[in-house]
C-alpha cells in the first residue's frame, strides 16, 4: 500500500472558468464554467501555507487560474510568505482575457516576472497541427506570441531565475515519448523556428477521465487505451506518484489526494469530507490515498505527474 | 469473420500456442531489434518499421508502427516522409526494370 511521505505542495484549483475548451481537459474547463474559489477559501489556504513551513510550494491551477478575480492577491500574499509559487498558465489567456468580463490579461507576463512565479504552460507540440487539434484553432500561434512575451520578460533563460516550463501531452490515445528526447526536439525547433527558449519540458500522460474519456469512447478506443496503460504499469513510477507528497484543494475548499481525484469527486478518505477549514497536517500525513483505475495513467511507462516523467532516463 | 481487427494485434502471443519456444526466440529478437535504442534510436527504428509496414501493406503493422512513431516523438510530416521513402523505392524498383525491357527490345530488334 502506498502511503503519503510528505506534504510539500498545496495544489489549488481556483476555478474551472477557462478561455479555452480543450479536447483532453480532465477538468472540463471552459468559458461557460462558473465555479470560482471564494475569498474566504483563498484566505484559509494562505493561513495553511503560513502555519506550515514544510509546505514549500503553491501550485495554482484551474481552468485558467488567472481568471479568478483574487488570483493576483493570492500570488502576492503567498510570495510574502516565502513560498515557491507555480502557475499552470495556458498562454492564450494573456491575449483572450476573461471570456465573461472581457477584462484584459495582457499584464500577466510582467506580473509573473515581477513576483518570480514559475510558469508552467501546455504546448502539446512544437507545430501547429497537433496543438490546434487538441486545444482549438489559432491556439498555437497565440501560444507562440505569448511565449515570446514571457521570454522578453527574462523567462526561459538557462540558469536564470525566471523558470518557464512547457507541458507536452499526447494528442490522442497513445503514451508520451521519452521526456528527454522530446525536450531536445522542442528546444531545437522552437528556437530555430521562433527564437523561443524555455527551461524544461514535462511529458504528461492523458488521463482517461471526463472529456478525454468521452473522446476515447466516441472513437471506441477506451478499452484499448486502458489496456495500454495497465500493460505499461511500472512499479518504480508508482513509488514516486505525486499524491504521496501533495494535497489538492478544490475550488470549494474540499481536499483531495490529487487533481484527478478531485475531478472524479473522490475526496480524501478520512471518515468525513475534509476541507481547508479543518486542515490537519498530522492526520493528513497518515491518510490512506484513494486509488482507482485512472491511477494507471500516472504509473504507465516512465510515469506521469504534474512535474512530468517520474522515472528519468 | 472480421480480418485485421485491431484488437487481434494484442493476441500476437497466441501464435506461440503450438511452438512456444520458437515464438519466445522470435519475440526476444523482435523486441531487441525494434523496441530498444541501439546504433539507431527507437524513433528511427519506428519510422523504418512504419515504412516497411506500408510496403508490405500489413494493417496490424501500420496500426502498431503509427502508434510507435507517435510514442517515440515523431510527427505526421516525418511519418509521411518515411512512407514516401518506401514508396519512392518501390517506384524505383518498378522503373529500373525498364532497363530489362530495353534489353529485351534490343534483342527483338526494337
Amino acid at each position: 500500500m502506498l502511503a503519503p511521505v510528505s506534504i510539500d505542495t498545496l495544489q489549488v484549483n481556483v476555478g474551472k472558468l477557462c478561455n479555452q475548451a480543450c479536447h483532453h481537459c480532465h477538468v472540463d474547463a471552459s468559458p461557460s464554467r462558473t465555479e470560482i474559489m471564494e475569498r474566504k477559501t483563498i484566505d484559509r489556504c494562505l493561513e495553511i501555507l503560513r502555519d506550515h513551513p514544510s509546505i514549500k510550494n503553491l501550485d495554482l491551477t484551474g481552468g485558467a487560474p488567472e481568471l479568478n478575480p483574487r488570483f493576483d492577491n493570492f500570488v502576492i500574499e503567498a510570495k510574502k510568505l516565502g513560498k515557491h509559487v507555480m502557475v499552470r498558465h495556458n498562454l492564450t489567456v494573456t491575449f483572450d482575457g476573461n471570456p465573461r468580463t472581457k477584462e484584459s490579461k495582457r499584464y500577466l507576463p510582467e506580473f509573473f516576472a515581477r513576483h518570480g512565479i514559475e510558469v508552467i504552460s501546455s504546448l502539446p507540440y512544437y507545430q501547429e497541427y497537433f496543438t490546434d487539434k487538441q486545444r482549438g484553432r489559432g491556439v498555437f500561434n497565440k501560444s507562440i506570441e505569448s511565449l515570446k512575451l514571457l521570454n522578453a520578460q527574462g523567462y526561459g533563460q538557462e540558469g536564470g531565475p525566471l523558470v518557464l516550463d512547457l507541458v507536452y501531452n499526447p494528442v490522442g490515445a497513445f503514451l508520451p515519448a521519452a521526456q528527454a528526447s522530446l525536450e531536445a526536439d522542442f528546444k531545437r525547433e522552437l528556437w530555430k523556428q521562433f527564437g523561443i527558449r524555455f527551461n524544461r519540458l514535462y511529458t504528461i500522460t492523458n488521463m482517461p477521465i471526463h472529456r478525454f474519456r468521452d473522446q476515447l469512447e466516441r472513437l471506441g478506443a477506451y478499452e484499448e487505451y486502458m489496456t495500454k496503460l495497465v500493460n505499461a504499469f511500472n512499479p518504480s513510477a508508482a513509488f514516486g506518484v505525486m499524491c504521496r507528497s501533495m494535497i489538492s484543494v478544490g475550488y470549494d475548499g474540499a481536499l483531495y489526494d490529487c487533481d484527478f481525484n478531485q475531478m472524479l469527486e473522490m475526496p480524501i478518505e478520512h471518515g468525513k469530507p475534509l476541507t481547508v477549514f479543518d486542515f490537519d497536517h498530522d492526520a493528513l500525513i497518515k491518510r490512506r490515498i484513494r486509488f482507482a483505475s485512472h491511477c494507471f495513467g500516472c504509473t504507465a511507462g516512465a510515469g506521469s505527474s504534474c512535474g512530468g516523467e517520474i522515472i528519468h532516463e | 469473420m472480421d480480418y485485421y481487427d485491431t484488437k487481434d494485434l494484442n493476441r500476437f502471443a497466441e501464435v506461440g500456442k503450438f511452438a512456444s519456444g520458437l515464438m519466445k526466440k522470435f519475440f526476444d529478437y523482435y523486441n531487441e531489434a525494434t523496441g530498444a535504442d541501439g546504433a539507431l534510436t527507437r524513433r528511427e527504428k519506428a519510422l523504418i518499421g512504419l515504412a516497411v509496414a506500408h510496403t508490405k501493406q500489413c494493417p496490424y503493422c501500420i496500426d502498431a508502427y503509427t502508434t510507435q512513431c507517435l510514442e517515440s516523438g515523431s510527427n505526421p510530416e516525418q511519418m509521411t516522409e518515411a512512407v514516401h521513402v518506401a514508396a519512392a523505392l518501390e517506384a524505383g524498383m518498378t522503373l529500373v526494370h525498364v532497363v530489362q525491357m530495353h534489353n529485351c527490345l534490343q534483342r527483338q530488334g526494337g
